[in-house]
């Protein structure tokens, strides 16, 4: 879990969700990063993007005590 | 409902029982004395429910050949009023604790192994493979295919059953686990699965009261058919299964399975439900004067081993397979590295050499399929869609989305407040 | 109709393998059938059905291989042969096996990265929100690069990453540099004691370039996204950001871009900002920079000297831009331009935005796709009027093509129109390098430029600015050469530029 207060001092590394080429360009320079082939959720499905997220909060309580 | 659910508690119990499950090879009896539920007008089915009238070709095929061997019928057009009259009841293999490859018919008077999960104690029931090309379970219905049920029923069957009296029980996942190791992956591929059976089998057949002919004719029959051992995978995946049958608030699938018209999957916390949506059509290789338009859409029960962590989700143990579409090497490890998304756990007892040895990817979980949009990889055989002539091809498949959509939508409605 | 075989005895192939090689052999030139398989029943079953059974085949074992194809002709069928026995023969090479497992979502990639503190998204702005939710609520600061984000997906956004001290840069948010690192389009910029916060892209790239070039350096560059500053977000993240510089020990000097804020944020920023012990640079774009130093901090008249000042209040003492506008505005006399009118051809809005500001006093018909105060709305944003200063980076441009810092084909195909139309006299365009950025823009435009040149006849006055820094991955100095060679006036700010194209366009304005 990162912080503003702690950031300036924290090694960036780096999701990099959608656009494949910034991830490449972090690469070039060294920088720790993931690239995420992302989709859109469902095949873009918005009814069950909604119910997902409804499951989402409805256990939120137990992801919380979870380890992040 | 506003019982107090924790999902992710629920699958851990559910891949626990799952990766605890240990199926074994019991022996052989007749499915009306063991199939619970089994009665003489009851035709079993692969795939979720499904009437007469919207059966496919090959699953139509295949019951009027089990009709014929029943003794419903003399002719297939006999057959045929027979099938469609209130006389006989059809029902889903999976209702009945079994499994069947392709059409998966199957009648009273029918020979089939006993899988038992002796860590839980359930039971697992599914018919022999009756070997390559012209067969029941593609939908042929000819003279040859009955004369082979009967000899099935009359000798291979009892030769069997006495050899595995004298032998004990075979334990299913360890061989599934050697074969993994040996280039199967127990779906498409069973070569390797079928000759460590024939091993087991061989030195207590020989000890059995048959003829020295019968017994070399059973030999040979599995020797012949490199496929005899899915007969055996899928009852055992579908043992290891039952276990997380059924239990509240889970997401993880224990079903999945298709009719040749209907795909259809069932979820550990949504019990005794169906969702269902079409069939697809298989991408693949056909074999030589077949093309696209000959094929069936998906069909049979044996996509209980995707459903396992094995078959299409081991592809990775069996790259051969991937060259159905004209893949690489590669894409069979990527295929089954799709499969960590979608699942809970990595196998415990099912592992892939080329990854390592990590463990196949174990418990399809609903909510992971809706989130990624990944749908679940299946290798299957491909069926002509005329009845009778068998086998076109092979190649690769997925669910339809609807089917997990409309899960979802059940958990939902029953689950959250 | 030939029919050839072959029979291969005791040489063993899988069936899959083979399979495959008896589709490749069917797609050949004239081949009608084929049968590569193993000489089991199965396959003789097959060549019986094709007909392409006979008595050669009599004596063949499930061990040997059978090759048998049918052809228009001999030339075919041998051919068709020879290429089954060569596929046979060759293994496909394995390609890239081992490449790592891309994941499919941020779940998967933290299994990957699991410390992971920054999240840059890019994809389509109807998912972007829920995953930069994601993102913040697994505790990773945010860019949101991604535009049609609503307003209320915003400030939910922001509202969360105030109550967990996470950055939400964005939406729209193409520019950010946090420790040294580039992020989406950013320059090679060095470390030093400047800290930016900036609700505009190309804004943040000219003003970190600059600062570069004038010898300085930045420890941080946060993009807030164009909004942030509006009356709905109030300026979140604008004073978190602000806030966050104010306590980081290695900020000595902080500056702010961005358009005018809403009225009702004004006052409360200015009051938070006034909290901040460290000067600050405030540049609100076309504000009155009076108003602006009564409140205690530094104006800026423009980007450059946004940077300008920013180096002053670092070093102490007084910093050269890297071309007065004397200097540039001299490179204009003696021009003779063959037409009356000017023509701008952007890919950075703000450089858009500020070029229209410093002209518009001296031009009086000057139109834009995206007009400031002052001037006027094209009535078409693919036809010039009069003076024009276009963004190529308009959502009315860029609907189902890259943006023209990666894609200059707009701007090329706009240079020949502009060029052959008799009353254009100049014509003016930026260069933005940095990480992102087109690896040869300044190659892209030449080749329109020459092209344009040709097709017309005609020779209007080309001038461009760079945006960029020696140390971006382009070579700054091959870009400019490039750009020289081909005759056009290269300045190393827009602000240059625009100074030239005043001296320029003097006369010919009103």
């Amino acid at each position: 879990m990162s912080s503003l207060k702690t950031l300036f001092n924290e090694d960036v590394k780096v999701f990099n969700v959608g656009i494949p080429s910034f991830a490449d360009d972090l690469k070039r320079q060294g920088v720790p990063v993931v690239h995420v082939e992302w989709r859109p959720p469902a095949g873009g499905n918005k009814r069950v993007i909604e119910l997902l997220d409804r499951i989402k909060a409805w256990q939120a309580e137990y992801q919380t005590q979870a380890k992040s | 409902m506003a019982t107090k659910i924790n999902v992710q508690a629920a699958n851990k119990e559910a891949i626990s029982r799952i990766q605890t499950a240990v199926p074994v090879l019991k022996g052989l009896g007749i499915a009306k004395d063991i199939v619970p539920g089994m009665k003489k007008n009851l035709i079993l089915h692969a795939g979720p429910p499904i009437t007469w009238d919207r059966m496919s070709g090959p699953m139509k095929g295949a019951v009027m050949g089990a009709l014929i061997y029943e003794g419903f019928a003399k002719t297939p057009e006999e057959a045929e009023k027979v099938a469609a009259s209130p006389e006989i009841e059809y029902a889903p293999w999976h209702e009945h604790n079994g499994v069947g490859p392709m059409a998966g018919v199957a009648t009273a008077s029918m020979p089939v192994w006993i899988v038992e999960n002796k860590t839980h104690g359930n039971r697992a029931y599914c018919t022999l493979n009756e070997g390559l090309g012209k067969v029941l379970r593609y939908g042929a219905y000819s003279e040859e295919v009955i004369a082979r049920l009967n000899w099935m029923r009359d000798v291979l069957g009892p030769v069997l059953r006495e050899t595995l009296e004298i032998k004990g029980e075979i334990n299913l996942k360890s061989m599934i686990a050697q074969a993994l190791q040996m280039g199967d992956e127990v779906h498409n591929r069973n070569r390797a699965g079928t000759s460590l059976l024939f091993r087991e089998l061989a030195p207590a057949l020989l000890d059995t009261s048959a003829s020295p002919s019968d017994k070399k004719r059973v030999l040979e029959f599995i020797n012949g058919n490199d496929h005899f051992f899915l007969n055996l995978s899928m009852p055992a995946a579908k043992a290891i299964l039952q276990s997380a049958e059924w239990i509240d608030g889970s997401t993880i699938l224990t079903v999945m399975c298709r009719n040749g018209t209907d795909f259809g999957i069932r979820v550990a916390g949504l019990k005794d439900r169906w969702f269902t949506a079409p069939a697809q059509v298989v991408k693949g290789l056909l074999f030589p004067g077949f093309s696209e338009s000959d094929c069936n859409p998906d069909i049979g029960d044996s996509a209980i081993t995707e459903t396992c962590g094995i078959g299409g989700f081991a592809m990775a143990a069996a790259p051969a397979i991937v060259k159905f579409v004209g893949g690489s090497a590669s894409d069979a490890l990527n295929y089954t590295q799709k499969m960590y998304e979608i699942t809970e756990a990595e196998s415990t007892t099912f592992q892939i050499p080329s990854l390592d040895f990590r463990g196949s990817p174990t418990g399809i979980n609903l909510l992971k399929v809706c989130e990624t949009g990944i749908l679940p990889q299946i290798n299957t055989g491909i069926a002509h869609k005329q009845p009778g002539i068998g086998q076109v091809g092979a190649g690769l498949v997925n669910p339809p989305m609807k089917c997990f959509e409309d899960a979802l939508e059940a958990y939902v409605e029953t689950y959250v407040p | 109709m030939t029919i050839r075989h072959v029979i291969r005895k005791e040489t063993y192939f899988d069936s899959v393998t083979l399979m495959q090689i008896t589709n490749e052999v069917k797609k050949l030139q004239g081949v009608e059938n084929a049968v590569v398989g193993m000489g089991t029943d199965f396959n003789i079953d097959s060549l019986k059905r094709l007909g392409l059974y006979s008595d050669a085949f009599a004596g063949i074992t499930p061990a040997d291989l059978l090759l048998c194809v049918q052809a228009g002709d001999d030339a075919a069928a041998d051919a068709a042969l020879a290429a089954a026995e060569k596929l046979l023969t060759t293994r496909k090479k394995a390609s890239g096996a081992g490449t790592a497992f891309v994941p499919p979502t941020q779940e998967a990639a933290a299994k990957q990265l699991p410390d992971a503190n920054v999240v840059v998204i890019s994809v389509p702005g109807a998912w972007a929100a829920r995953e930069a939710e994601i993102a913040l609520r697994a505790g990773r600061h945010v860019m949101l690069f991604s535009d049609n984000v609503t307003v209320e997906e915003e400030l939910k956004l922001k509202t969360l990453g105030v109550e967990k001290n996470l950055l939400v840069m964005g939406p729209d948010c193409g520019t950010a540099l946090i420790n040294g690192v580039p992020l989406a389009f950013a320059n090679a910029v060095r470390r030093g004691d400047i800290g930016i916060v900036a609700a505009s892209g190309t804004g943040l790239q000219e003003v970190t370039s600059l600062i570069h070039t004038m010898g300085y350096g930045i420890t941080q560059a946060i993009g807030v996204g164009g909004r942030d500053l509006s009356e709905k977000i109030g300026g979140k993240m604008t004073l978190m950001a602000a806030h966050a510089l104010g306590e980081d020990p290695a900020t000595k000097v902080i500056v702010l871009i961005s358009k005018p804020p809403a009225p009702s944020v004004l006052g409360p920023l200015y009051a938070e900002l006034k909290k901040i012990r460290k000067p600050i640079v405030v540049y609100f774009i076309g504000a009155d920079p009076e108003a602006i130093r009564k409140e205690g901090f530094t104006p800026a008249h423009n980007l450059q000297e946004a940077a300008q000042k920013a180096c002053e209040l670092s070093g102490g003492k007084a910093v050269a831009v890297p071309m007065t506008d004397a200097d540039a505005a001299a490179k204009a006399d003696g021009l003779r331009l063959p037409g009356k009118y000017l023509r701008g051809l952007y890919s950075g809005g703000t450089l858009c935005d500020e070029a229209q500001r410093l002209l518009h006093p001296v031009l009086a018909d000057l139109y834009s796709n995206t007009p400031v105060k002052g001037c006027q709305m094209l009535h078409s944003v693919h036809k010039s009027e009069k003076h024009t200063i276009v963004d190529l980076g308009d959502d009315e441009f860029t609907r189902g093509r890259a943006h023209p810092m990666i894609d200059p084909t707009l701007r090329q195909e706009r240079i020949v129109i502009e060029t052959a139309d008799p009353d254009v006299g100049l014509i003016a365009f930026d260069v933005v390098l940095g990480y992102g950025a087109h690896m040869d823009m300044a190659g892209e435009m030449v080749a329109a430029i020459e092209k344009a040149r040709k097709a017309s006849g005609r020779k209007p006055v080309f001038a461009a600015c760079i945006c960029g820094t020696a140390d971006d991955p382009q070579n700054m100095q091959k870009q400019k050469r490039t750009l020289e060679d081909a005759g056009v006036q290269v300045f190393p700010s827009n602000v240059a530029l625009i100074a030239f194209v005043k001296r320029a366009m003097a006369g010919k304005g009103v």
